[in-house]
């Protein structure tokens, strides 16, 4: 375990740190109205994950993680661009980004 | 000849296969002659077969293909097996087979499903092949079971009429209960002797002691089998309805060939059948209860083939009485004779309706004499056979019966000669009718009438020469001739000959057939005096009255099994359907579909459309999961 960066900052800090990303990214999307806020709180809660892989990839001295986490990054890349896609459309639909305007998934 | 013998069921299969694969791209003259070519070759195959065997009579053709099921102590092997009285068979089926395609080329010209008929007609030859080849039950079965396919097949020929359906149904319905019958004598059989094949099977039969009552029983059951398809009481009604069907159909499976597999399976097994004498007795009981009732009806029916199709009926009786009074080798005999003549009347019959352009009522008959010359020559010598006049075919094979009818009992005798006459009776009447006195038809029909072309008289010639010479081979021994069917037949019948019971006296056989002549002689006066001099016409059947309207409607047999076992069926099915499908069945079914109805219309008015809320609720659930699983 020597030189290894978890030496200097301890595996529960990295634990407490993608917690708290993941709980504000959770509270993002059911408290914010903005559109745009919930889609970056989805990606907080994405990278909160990947923090939480590469800490224990080191932690196991498993490299397999880190190449998990440049996966999920490439897939998040792509993920990104779709939802910024549809977002568009839905400001050119509605003429706006407020998640209330979108009502009309209902009986 | 060996090695060619699987080709005779499989060339019929293949002419199957060619037309109904083809169907309608196969030119009509193509595939009629081809159908015919098929089973001509069967036929040559077939000779060549007889000719071998005729030579030496320990011959016996057993060629075992593969095995063909193989489970716990069940093993058949899918073998064909040839011996003197398959070889018979064969000669019968092919022979008049062919003849019989020949002329359906002329009778079914103007037809436009000719490619569909002749592909039926080759399986059904291909599965009579087949029934009579099988070296075990089970390959009789399956032929057994095929034929009854084509014959419904056939019969419905004509779908679009729903009569036509009807008789093809009632054949097929009535053919399957005796079936059952065959089945379990089939699973009797296996759990007595615990195989099915004959060798196995007639060897270990002919150890056991007579009349043991599981042979009683196995030959009984067997013989429900040929109730059905050999259409003797109670289940013999299928036949006349039967008449649904082309007639060249009529002629070659209700006539010549199906029909007798009944009789084929008896002669097949009669070293059980002679271990069963009690057996034995109930057969012939119902072959001469047959031969009588079907006989009198006969009488008095007005259609052309219902005629024909009683008297099929009555003559089978015949053969059953036969069978019954253990003289397998008549019976055989009479197959033979039988199938030549009625094959023959049949097919005038058919010419005589594609003359008439449809008409099967004789009333609308009379004095086809002069225009079909062909036609009413042979149908004289066809009635002259089945009448039993020397020296034609059926006086021989009748004779015979008549004579093991009365060395078995006089009473079975007289009853049995009294139904010859009758047979004659009927016969004569139905010549008569047609072909003498003057035309009753329309004038169109009049104009329309012509002989027909020679693809359909050649083989009713050919037929007709046939019904003359063929009861020659079998000469009763007053006239010092060897004769040959039995000497032919004695190694299949052995056991069955060294039980039988004495010889007629010579002078029985005199007097039996100058008494024959007598009243034939009689039978044509007579006949011809109502019908021709006379110029009687049978009365429509509104007006028959007494046992004569009671003839005319076949003793009611149909309505008595409509009374007693079609109604009480329908009302059953339809009590079931009111009550159990639509009351039970149905409703529960239903059920399932308004609860889930009701409950997701109520469940529906959660979903608000408010997405933060749908956001907390997927948040929410996967919580709960997550908690589950840390529990759990």
């Amino acid at each position: 375990m020597n030189n290894s960066i978890l030496d200097i900052v301890h595996i529960n800090n990295y634990l407490y740190l993608s917690l708290i990303l993941f709980a504000i990214g959770v509270l993002g999307v059911l408290f914010r109205r903005n559109t745009i806020i919930i889609f970056m709180c989805i990606e907080l809660m994405l990278n909160a994950v990947n923090l939480l892989l590469v800490a224990f990839s080191t932690m196991h001295s498993d490299p397999g993680g880190q190449v998990m986490v440049f996966f999920i990054m490439a897939v998040a890349a792509a993920e990104v661009a779709v939802g910024l896609a549809i977002l568009v459309m839905i400001f050119r639909n509605f003429g706006g980004v407020d998640i209330n305007l979108l009502n009309r998934l209902k009986w | 000849m060996n090695n060619l013998l699987w080709l005779i069921p499989v060339l019929p299969l293949l002419g199957f296969l060619i037309n109904g694969i083809g169907n309608k791209h196969i030119p009509p003259a193509a595939s009629g002659w081809l159908a015919s070519l098929t089973v001509l070759g069967s036929f040559i195959i077939s000779a060549g077969l007889f000719m071998q065997l005729l030579h030496d009579p320990a011959t016996v053709v057993q060629a075992d293909y593969f095995q063909w099921m193989n489970a716990g102590a069940f093993d058949l092997n899918f073998g064909f097996l040839v011996d003197r009285l398959s070889v018979i068979m064969l000669l019968v089926i092919t022979g008049v087979g062919f003849l019989i395609h020949v002329y359906s080329i002329g009778y079914m010209s103007h037809e436009p499903d000719y490619a569909r008929y002749f592909a039926y007609l080759n399986l059904f030859v291909f599965f009579m092949l087949v029934l009579v080849l099988g070296s075990s039950y089970v390959l009789m079965f399956v032929g057994w079971e095929g034929v009854g396919l084509c014959s419904y097949l056939l019969i419905g020929f004509w779908f679009k009429n729903q009569n036509y359906n009807d008789a093809a149904k009632k054949a097929f319905i009535m053919n399957r209960i005796g079936d059952l019958g065959f089945l379990l004598g089939m699973f009797l059989i296996f759990q007595t002797f615990g195989s099915l094949e004959y060798d196995t099977v007639f060897a270990s039969a002919s150890l056991l002691p007579f009349n043991e009552p599981v042979l009683t029983a196995i030959t009984l059951l067997l013989f429900i089998g040929a109730i059905g398809k050999s259409a003797q009481l109670p289940l013999y009604t299928w036949l006349p309805d039967a008449m649904a069907g082309p007639t060249p159909v009529s002629a070659l499976i209700h006539a010549a060939t199906m029909v007798t597999a009944g009789i084929y399976m008896v002669v097949r097994s009669n070293v059980l059948y002679v271990m069963a004498p009690f057996s034995s007795e109930i057969i012939a009981v119902v072959g001469l209860v047959t031969a009588v009732m079907a006989a009198l009806i006969g009488l008095k029916q007005t259609d052309i083939k219902k005629v024909l199709a009683y008297s099929t009926v009555s003559q089978l009786g015949f053969m059953v009485v036969a069978l019954g009074t253990g003289a397998y080798t008549t019976a055989l005999f009479h197959v033979i004779t039988h199938a030549f003549f009625k094959a023959l009347l049949f097919l005038c019959a058919g010419s005589v309706i594609h003359a008439m352009g449809g008409e099967q009522d004789v009333r609308r008959m009379g004095g086809l004499k002069k225009a079909l010359p062909v036609t009413h020559f042979t149908f004289l010598i066809g009635t002259l056979a089945i009448a039993g006049a020397p020296p034609f075919a059926g006086f021989f094979s009748k004779d015979e019966i008549l004579a093991n009818a009365y060395i078995h009992s006089p009473l079975m005798f007289a009853v049995l000669a009294i139904t010859a006459i009758i047979t004659a009776v009927y016969m004569f009447r139905l010549y008569f009718l047609t072909f003498h006195g003057t035309f009753r038809g329309t004038m169109h029909q009049k104009d329309h009438l012509h002989e027909s072309p020679a693809t359909m008289t050649v083989p009713l010639i050919i037929l007709a020469v046939l019904s003359t010479i063929g009861g020659f081979i079998g000469m009763p021994e007053i006239f010092h001739a060897p004769h040959f069917l039995n000497d032919f037949m004695r190694p299949v019948t052995a056991l069955a000959d060294a039980y039988k019971g004495g010889h007629v006296s010579h002078m029985f056989e005199y007097i039996l057939i100058g008494v024959t002549l007598v009243i034939l002689a009689a039978v044509v006066y007579l006949t011809h005096k109502k019908y021709v001099t006379d110029g009687h016409v049978p009365a429509r059947d509104s007006d028959l009255v007494g046992i004569q309207r009671v003839l005319a409607n076949k003793f009611y047999v149909d309505e008595f099994f409509n009374a007693v076992f079609t109604r009480p069926m329908d009302v059953l099915s339809r009590l079931s359907y009111k009550w159990i499908e639509l009351g039970l069945i149905d409703k529960i079914v239903n059920s399932f579909g308004t609860v889930t109805n009701g409950t997701s219309s109520m469940l529906r008015f959660s979903q608000q459309g408010n997405l933060g809320y749908y956001l907390f609720a997927m948040v929410f659930a996967i919580m709960l999961m997550l908690v589950y699983m840390l529990v759990i």
